[in-house]
């Protein structure tokens, strides 16, 4: 029997009346992810167009694995080249059992770094999307309503913007507090006004600080510190790395964000498919090239020093990519109206260098940014569909 | 007798103030750090709400309608500055971190609310019971949320170790958002949900239903 048979076969005892029918959403789940979903249109439909939420989707999530693969292996890199400066032979815990079967520790060999990355991101992952989506079923079952392909790119994007080696309970109690007061008690994807993978960033950026920020978390060595650009930058030290590894990504950082090439290369990809909005990632850069212009004209002589860092070096270092190609443009919690979508990009630009800039708390300020620009999209909304309207309104009672 | 019990139960979970109401939220967020500051703020608001309804009660026929609001308040001030005499004399160290949200106990909502709505109306007794009703379903809504934060937050409750945290050599990671008044919003909206599930009357109406998807085979 084939696969599609075996499923029509089963297909009964799930649906109304069946003795799994509690079960619907998780068997739903696993038939459209594997097959075309066979509802139609049952009314007339407005718009004629092959994309539907499924492919936007999917799209997405493959178009992380190129920021999440190049992540993978600079975890490797740099957690090989810490290893080769303090002189450590080998990894001594559970992932150093597979490690040591698979390869050796050279931070030259593409090889190893990549294997040795993923002996982070694969169950880093892995937990993610378990615990989420778990969640998502719980949820869809008791709710009656279907596991949406959302959670395939939220899991994703939330693993990519975790520091290594985050220890793998906090991923999960961060991803369900995403999924569950992010998303879900809202009514489930579709009316979640924040992005939750953000939201659930930030919920374990709150909770657990020591393990996701300051110098320790972003090498995946124990016990080896190394601060990231913006973490020096924001105390006045030299940014430790050059421009151009900065660019490529071979520095520490989260997981996915590092290389702003990857994301350049992903953000094509997105935008030739109109998956992803170019007006809002247009928004984002000009926002912040405005605000960090402005704020390097007026602290010229500040005692702050990131008042006087350049604005090549704001776009490559920190989430700042990642957030404005993958973040941003989440089409749930982003405006939905195109001069919107300017306004909300530019929001986000401006919180964001504002808050790396003038925020000594917090010397990444793109996450917050965009859960900033999350809660004014529907205000912004709100206004430009007003502001038409009148507009309208008014060239139909002159030309009357 | 029934209306007394009846003003007198009621606030605590069939119409609480603060999670039916929505009132008194902000000493809700500030003061349920800690267990020992949850419990000097009910005792608080319990003196403070009881006996300004009474005495709102018992003024209510000679009050000008015009100037009752400045009565009341006038009332309420007073008390709260017994409050805070007390408090400053007895417990220094709470009153310390309490701070400013003794002397906002004149600003809660649930204070002027219930002079204003049900004192201004009803007898002496009656009203001493309603403020005292609802002065109990604010301390078991604040309760709860300490009982949550604290422990999460730090590891122990009332200076008692419930898991040992990682700096003293144990297990726990404390998770510093319960220390952000943050989760306390978080909290009180996990509370509301849990209540509305046990007294479904107390949901509000759906705005819209969200439209069940079509089956599988019902698209054909």
């Amino acid at each position: 029997m084939n696969l599609r048979g075996f499923l029509d076969s089963i297909a009964p005892h799930f649906e109304k009346g069946g003795k799994l029918q509690t079960l619907y959403p998780l068997y739903e789940a696993i038939d459209t992810a594997l097959y075309t979903p066979g509802h139609v249109t049952d009314g007339p439909s407005h718009v004629r167009d092959g994309l539907d939420l499924k492919r936007i989707m999917i799209t997405v999530w493959l178009c992380a694995f190129i920021p999440g693969i190049f992540g993978a292996w600079n975890v490797g890199y740099q957690a090989n080249l810490a290893m080769a400066a303090s002189g450590i032979e080998t990894v001594d815990n559970w992932r150093g059992f597979f490690l040591d079967l698979l390869t050796s520790y050279d931070p030259t060999s593409a090889w190893d770094n990549l294997i040795h990355g993923l002996a982070y991101f694969i169950p880093l992952y892995i937990v993610v999307f378990v615990s989420g989506i778990f969640f998502e079923i719980l949820f869809a079952a008791k709710r009656g309503h279907e596991v949406n392909e959302g959670f395939f790119v939220t899991s994703i994007l939330y693993t990519l913007i975790l520091p290594a080696d985050v220890p793998l309970w906090i991923a999960a109690t961060g991803i369900i507090f995403g999924v569950v007061i992010g998303k879900e008690v809202f009514g489930g994807t579709g009316k979640n006004f924040l992005n939750p993978a953000c939201t659930a960033r930030a919920f374990v950026y709150f909770a657990y600080p020591a393990e996701l920020s300051g110098d320790s978390v972003w090498v995946a060595v124990d016990g080896f510190t190394r601060a990231t650009p913006l973490g020096n930058a924001a105390i006045g030290d030299p940014y430790g790395v050059e421009w151009l590894d900065a660019f490529l990504g071979t520095i520490p950082g989260s997981m996915g964000e590092t290389s702003t090439l990857a994301i350049l290369i992903a953000a094509a990809v997105l935008l030739v498919n109109r998956i992803a909005s170019w007006r809002i990632m247009a928004g984002v850069v000009l926002g912040m090239a405005g605000t960090v212009l402005l704020l390097n004209l007026l602290g010229g002589n500040s005692t702050n020093p990131m008042f006087s860092m350049p604005l090549h070096w704001h776009l490559v270092i920190g989430g700042f990519a990642f957030g404005t190609v993958f973040m941003a443009t989440d089409p749930v919690s982003a405006s939905m109206t195109n001069r919107g979508r300017w306004i909300y990009g530019a929001l986000i630009g401006f919180m964001c260098a504002l808050i790396r800039v003038v925020n000594p708390a917090f010397p990444e300020g793109m996450m917050l940014a965009i859960l900033f620009g999350n809660l004014f999209a529907p205000l912004i909304d709100y206004f430009v569909v007003q502001s038409n309207i009148k507009r309208r309104r008014a060239r139909a009672s002159r030309t009357a | 007798m029934a209306a007394g019990k009846k003003a007198l139960v009621d606030p605590i979970f069939d119409n609480n103030p603060i999670a039916l109401q929505v009132l008194g939220i902000c000493s809700a967020l500030a003061v349920t750090i800690s267990m020992s500051n949850t419990l000097v703020m009910c005792a608080a608001v319990i003196f403070v709400t009881t006996l300004s309804n009474v005495a709102v009660s018992l003024v209510r026929n000679h009050v000008p309608t015009n100037i009752r609001i400045i009565v009341q308040m006038t009332i309420i001030a007073s008390l709260v500055i017994v409050v805070d005499q007390v408090l400053q004399a007895l417990v220094y160290d709470i009153s310390k971190r309490l701070s400013v949200f003794v002397g906002l106990i004149i600003t809660n909502c649930i204070v002027l609310g219930r002079a204003e709505a049900f004192a201004m109306q009803n007898p002496p007794g009656l009203s001493a019971l309603d403020g005292l009703g609802n002065a109990l379903g604010y301390s078991v809504i604040l309760l709860l949320v300490a009982v949550f934060r604290e422990p999460i937050g730090t590891g122990a409750i009332m200076g008692f170790e419930l898991f040992k945290t990682v700096n003293n050599g144990g297990w726990y990671v404390p998770n510093g958002m319960m220390l952000l008044s943050p989760s306390a919003f978080f909290i009180i909206g996990l509370l509301i949900w849990a209540l509305r599930e046990w007294k479904p009357s107390q949901a509000e109406e759906p705005e819209y239903e969200i439209a069940s998807n079509l089956q599988y085979r019902e698209a054909y």
